[in-house]
């Protein structure tokens, strides 16, 4: 068995900014262990614009902004595996890995970063009917074969979903020559970006029809077409007499991603139904001592520049555990989604240990205009901002100070909501 | 002519409606802050984008990822789409390498945005 300080499980965003904070920090035995040939993630396959605004100032294509943190990984020698896959985690931080190379390989760490990011939710989970037919795709793998294989999944597309990942490979299958029939979203709201809206569909005249599905799927061998059904914006059911039939040769799944917690769970570390990501206090450390986690695996980012903040922050705690310079035995205080809030990270906090702010962010459940977003313990409301819209689309990303956390350390629990008006 | 875009500038999404006439614009509504007004202004008379696509690279499975090198006119994106299409380069290849420079004879360039070696 192998002896190393930090063993960090993902060589994505996520992973390698978690490495280069813990070696900028003074950690020297870090290895990352990373699944695909490569380093960079869902990244590389990521070739439009717009990463890294808030990090470097600048508009990085996700190749791009990959490169800036591999190239760091490299500089610091920091030790990594690609084709190497993570079979096993336990709680006492022992980890299984294979490979073709060094075959089976047990490794012992002081701390674990889990940065294994998400993946997508599959036509299995949608209970599509239709024959399990050819040409029905998640839009990231099609994203895969198109930007990275150079591979064109088919000519007539429909898409269903309309998050960024659908919207973005909207204009990408337009651009490598296809027809992009429809997005078909099931809400009455996108949960893409404007910016995508407008400039992957509204560009290319392909239309958005919100309040609508897919309600059934032709062809045996290959997708012959779909039929597109108006729904019920109350119940969600389709309405009879509205279906319209498109012939198309590719479905797209843009309908969700979800964190990729086989591994946790494997090591009995608590998740938590919200955001499907393991339950985590403020220095992200989950509920196995010197077990971290960061970036999608944790929960599902919008913007990539958050990624790298958080897995920045679990790359220096991580350190401070392996350390010993971590507070330990603090009492904890769960934080509690209230009205309009979906499963606000982190799950808990130790009040005592509030000598830095603490960042806490979370999604809307709904659209709401002109609303406020406020923090309360009990009747103290140590926290409250107003926004003029607040949407799914958009992560909302606050920080409590430590002077208002201190006021608040005889409390009970933490209350984050959104007060609509 | 009347025309109608919606904001990018936040997620609000403003619908402004302007007339134009011969590509100048004669009035403008609907937008709730300067970020729309400029926004509108640039878009209604001179629509940009950044493009990103790919190229073919001699001896590569893979293809290069690219991007111009600074947002060119709206109406141009499949022009350069094609000159992309049409264009292959040779390895090595770094980030920001120009490989193609003055697409569709603009003084904008195609650079690499992946290191191939």
């Amino acid at each position: 068995m192998r002896k190393v300080d930090l063993l960090i499980i993902g060589g994505g965003p996520a992973g390698l900014a978690a490495a280069v904070s813990a070696y900028e920090q003074g950690c020297r035995d870090i290895l990352i262990l990373e699944r695909e040939d490569t380093l960079g993630g869902i990244l590389r396959q990521c070739i439009h614009n717009g990463f890294g605004l808030h990090t470097f100032q600048q508009e990085l294509t996700g190749p791009e902004y990959a490169q800036k943190y591999i190239d760091r990984v490299i500089d610091y020698q920091i030790p990594y595996q690609c084709n190497t896959m993570v079979i096993e985690i336990t709680k006492e931080k022992q980890v299984t890995a294979v490979n073709r190379s060094n075959g089976l390989q047990h490794f012992q760490a002081k701390a674990i970063i889990l940065a294994m990011g998400c993946r997508e939710r599959p036509r299995g989970a949608l209970a599509i009917p239709g024959w399990r037919c050819s040409g029905i795709y998640t839009a990231g793998t099609a994203q895969k074969f198109v930007n990275l294989e150079g591979i064109m999944p088919g000519a007539r597309v429909v898409i269903l979903g309309s998050g960024d990942i659908g919207l973005i490979m909207a204009r990408r299958m337009t651009f490598m020559g296809a027809k992009v029939l429809a997005c078909v979203e099931l809400l009455p709201f996108s949960s893409g970006l404007k910016r995508n809206i407008v400039q992957c569909l509204d560009d290319y005249d392909i239309p958005l029809l919100l309040n609508h599905t897919v309600v059934d799927i032709a062809g045996r061998e290959r997708l012959e077409g779909v039929t597109v059904a108006q729904v019920d914006p109350e119940t969600k059911r389709p309405i009879a007499g509205t279906e319209q039939y498109y012939a198309c040769d590719t479905l797209l799944l843009s309908v969700g991603l979800i964190p990729e917690n086989e591994l946790s769970r494997m090591a009995g570390i608590d998740l938590c139904a919200d955001t499907g990501g393991p339950s985590v206090d403020e220095n992200l450390q989950t509920s196995v001592s010197g077990v971290f986690s960061c970036g999608n695996v944790l929960h599902v980012h919008d913007l990539v520049d958050f990624v790298s903040e958080e897995a920045a922050k679990a790359g220096a705690k991580a350190w401070r555990y392996i350390t010993d310079t971590l507070d330990k035995n603090l009492k904890s205080m769960p934080i509690i989604s209230g009205f309009g809030v979906s499963g606000a990270v982190p799950q808990k906090i130790h009040v005592g240990n509030a000598d830095q702010p603490v960042t806490l962010m979370f999604r809307p459940k709904n659209v709401y205009k002109n609303a406020k977003v406020c923090v309360t313990a009990g009747e103290k409301e140590i926290y409250r901002h107003s926004s003029r819209i607040l949407t799914p689309g958009e992560m909302v990303s606050l920080k409590l100070t430590p002077e208002a956390l201190r006021q608040i350390s005889d409390a009970e629990n933490l209350t984050v909501k959104v007060e609509a008006s | 002519m009347l025309k109608e875009i919606t904001c990018i500038g936040c997620p609000i999404g403003c619908r402004i409606s302007a007339v134009l006439e011969n590509g100048e614009i004669q009035s403008i509504s609907g937008y709730s802050c300067n970020v729309g007004k400029k926004y509108a202004q640039e878009e209604l008379t001179a629509p940009k984008r950044m493009v990103t696509a790919l190229m073919t690279v001699r001896g590569s499975r893979h293809p290069l990822p690219v991007k111009t090198s600074q947002p060119i006119d709206k109406s141009k994106i499949f022009d350069c789409l094609n000159e992309i299409a049409g264009h292959t380069v040779s390895l090595p290849v770094h980030i920001g390498d120009v490989v193609l420079p003055g697409v569709c004879g603009s003084n904008v360039n195609i650079v690499a945005t992946k290191e191939l070696l």
